[in-house]
């Protein structure tokens, strides 16, 4: 149904209707589901507390208050205070707004490339597309989080290289997902209908493909930004996160360990703001890879 | 035999393009692990003399087939800064780590298996949505937070395992109650993967025809479950296991380190930030060799299991 949506010219009036038509489907689809809704609840709340973290927030929030050490949770302290007497709260939300970034950020370096690798390879079957394959298979080998701790050692510690490195190890995935999008849609007769009028290599994979393609890339970009948020907070709890005394969600949960016997909300509320922002863009994906599945939307 | 024969070559060349990466990732880092080992006390002189010691005035490519020769011959020569045999160091930490795979899996059998089971079981009912809550928790969650909240309820408030350590030098009961919490934090997120997987296949078979046939002709549930629906349904489960095993084994550094245990990724990770290249290559190699190896025999497997595989 898509193909036939996206490979018309926009001036084709019942055809443009169409394709309203399946976004708008798949949006109905999605709100049906309640874990869907649960999880665009979630987004949303982590993109409020972005937002405060942004605006609210004052950056001295980040300067020790040793007379304020380790106060538990209370009318003052929502969340309490860390070792240095900083609010934990107040930290968490200025957290918010890194972790989302970087969640974005490496999402957009890791789809951005992995797509075009995919369909490189995808489109052109012969030794290109092999290499690309052969190479994609060798980074799938290793382990997300080695992959990401590799190339950080050659990046350095920092938020931006943060960013690199957890979207280059997520590019191969993209790659291996567009790639096999490619395959079963470069035979297709719109494809073929598009060659035969003489369109060049680039027109098809822009105009044609890439379109059709981009369902299966956002569901696994709404996916891979937990999986990103994930992973940088667990390099900033290794110490290779932005300098101190930045807030980050890992290197606030990384500062508790050495007090979490006398303090565990320290470690607590850092925590619990990763896994809910997860929690979030997992299900809000989960929801968009059915909603945008019509065998299973129809059902 | 065919089948195998195909995924072996597969799994090398992935295998020597893994590493090959690996081996350039580390190489082209812009810091010097010779200037970083010398610090304040650098002279030319040194530089040089140690730059020849562990061959880093030769070109790349030469490099690059002395890492290929170690490979090779499983002789990756001293570390950097511990200034031991690599070979005799990695084989002193890798038990713990097998261990602590081990004793992820098992957590991620004995908790992921039966949670799916009876979520399938009881579809749409409170304990389904139950179960599921726990399975989406456990991978939301980072395995660290998991760890420090174990500590902080198992360990100082209850007093039951120790905080940390492997329990080295100490009797079996000790280094097994060592085991048990890193176990849990890093085989939990496996776990409620395990547990999603388990569901999704098995209400995949529930509704098969042959399932009916069994109803029909007044087998027990039991019996049903056991011989039809979860032989059938644990076929996907299986590969997913196989893939968690080689993920559990990459995270696990970060667990070894919470837990201030001995083990290959914690050795690892110092060794990737201090640049100490013999150290990270052996591991790396070790590593991903195991990986890959897993994979393959989980893809072996898999073809084994379901004979519909070994045709397409």
């Amino acid at each position: 149904m898509s193909s036939t949506v996206w490979s018309t010219p926009a001036s084709a009036s019942p055809d443009v209707r169409a394709a309203r038509t399946f976004w708008r489907d798949t949006g109905a689809a999605l709100r049906r589901q309640r874990s869907a809704m649960v999880g665009l609840a979630l987004v949303g709340i982590v993109l409020v507390a972005a937002c405060l973290g942004l605006v609210a927030v004052p950056q001295t929030a980040n300067r020790s208050n040793l007379a304020q050490r380790l106060n538990p949770p209370s009318a003052a302290h929502v969340m309490g205070t860390d070792g240095s007497g900083r609010d934990v709260f107040q930290r968490v939300l200025l957290g918010a707004p890194l972790s989302l970034a970087v969640g974005v950020v490496a999402v957009a370096i890791g789809s951005l490339l992995g797509s075009v690798q995919g369909l490189i390879a995808g489109y052109r079957a012969g030794f290109v597309g092999a290499a690309i394959m052969r190479f994609t298979d060798a980074l799938l080998a290793f382990p997300t989080l080695l992959l990401a701790l590799a190339i950080m050692a050659t990046l350095g510690a920092g938020l931006t290289n943060v960013m690199i490195a957890v979207g280059l190890s997520a590019m191969p995935r993209f790659t291996r997902v567009m790639q096999a999008e490619v395959l079963s849609l470069r035979n297709r007769e719109y494809v073929l209908a598009a060659r035969a009028v003489g369109a060049g290599t680039s027109t098809i994979l822009v105009r044609h493909i890439l379109p059709n393609g981009l369902s299966s890339v956002l569901v696994l970009s709404t996916l891979s930004i937990s999986t990103a948020i994930l992973a940088e907070a667990t390099l900033s709890f290794l110490g290779l996160g932005p300098r101190p005394p930045t807030a980050t969600w890992g290197s606030m949960i990384s500062d508790g360990t050495s007090v979490l016997q006398a303090a565990p909300w320290v470690v607590l509320f850092p925590g619990l703001a990763i896994t809910l922002t997860v929690l979030g863009f997992s299900l809000l994906g989960d929801g968009l890879r059915d909603a945008l599945d019509v065998r299973l939307r129809d059902k | 035999m065919r089948l195998i024969g195909g995924r072996l070559v597969q799994a090398a060349l992935t295998l020597v393009g893994a590493l090959t990466i690996m081996f350039l990732i580390l190489r082209l880092t812009p810091g010097d692990p010779v200037q970083i080992m010398l610090g304040d006390y650098r002279t030319p002189e040194l530089e040089a003399a140690l730059r020849a010691r562990y061959g880093l005035d030769q070109p790349l490519p030469v490099q690059y087939l002395v890492y290929v020769g170690n490979i090779l011959t499983g002789n990756f020569g001293v570390s950097y800064w511990r200034n031991q045999d690599v070979t005799t160091l990695v084989a002193s930490v890798l038990p713990y780590t097998v261990q602590l795979a081990v004793a992820a899996i098992i957590v991620t059998c004995a908790i992921g298996l039966p949670l799916g089971v009876v979520a399938a079981l009881n579809r749409n009912s409170f304990t389904d949505v139950a179960a599921m809550m726990i399975a989406l928790l456990g991978i939301a969650a980072p395995g660290f937070l998991l760890a420090l909240l174990l500590i902080y309820v198992l360990s100082y408030s209850l007093g039951w395992f120790p905080v940390a350590g492997a329990g080295e030098g100490t009797n079996l009961v000790n280094q097994l109650r060592s085991l048990v919490l890193p176990a849990l934090a890093l085989g939990f997120s496996s776990a409620a993967l395990t547990a999603r997987t388990t569901r999704a296949a098995l209400l995949n078979v529930l509704n098969e025809d042959y399932l009916r046939t069994a109803r029909a002709k007044g087998l027990r549930p039991l019996a049903i479950l056991r011989s039809h629906a979860l032989r059938n349904g644990l076929i996907p489960v299986l590969a997913v296991l196989g893939l968690q095993l080689g993920q559990l084994i990459g995270g696990a550094g970060v667990i070894e380190i919470v837990f201030n245990r001995p083990g290959v990724g914690k050795l690892l990770i110092d060794a990737i930030l201090s640049r100490d290249y013999p150290l990270s290559e052996a591991l790396l190699a070790v590593l991903l060799t195991s990986v890959i190896v897993i994979n393959l025999v989980t893809d072996v497997l898999y073809g084994l299991v379901d004979p519909r595989l070994r045709v397409t």
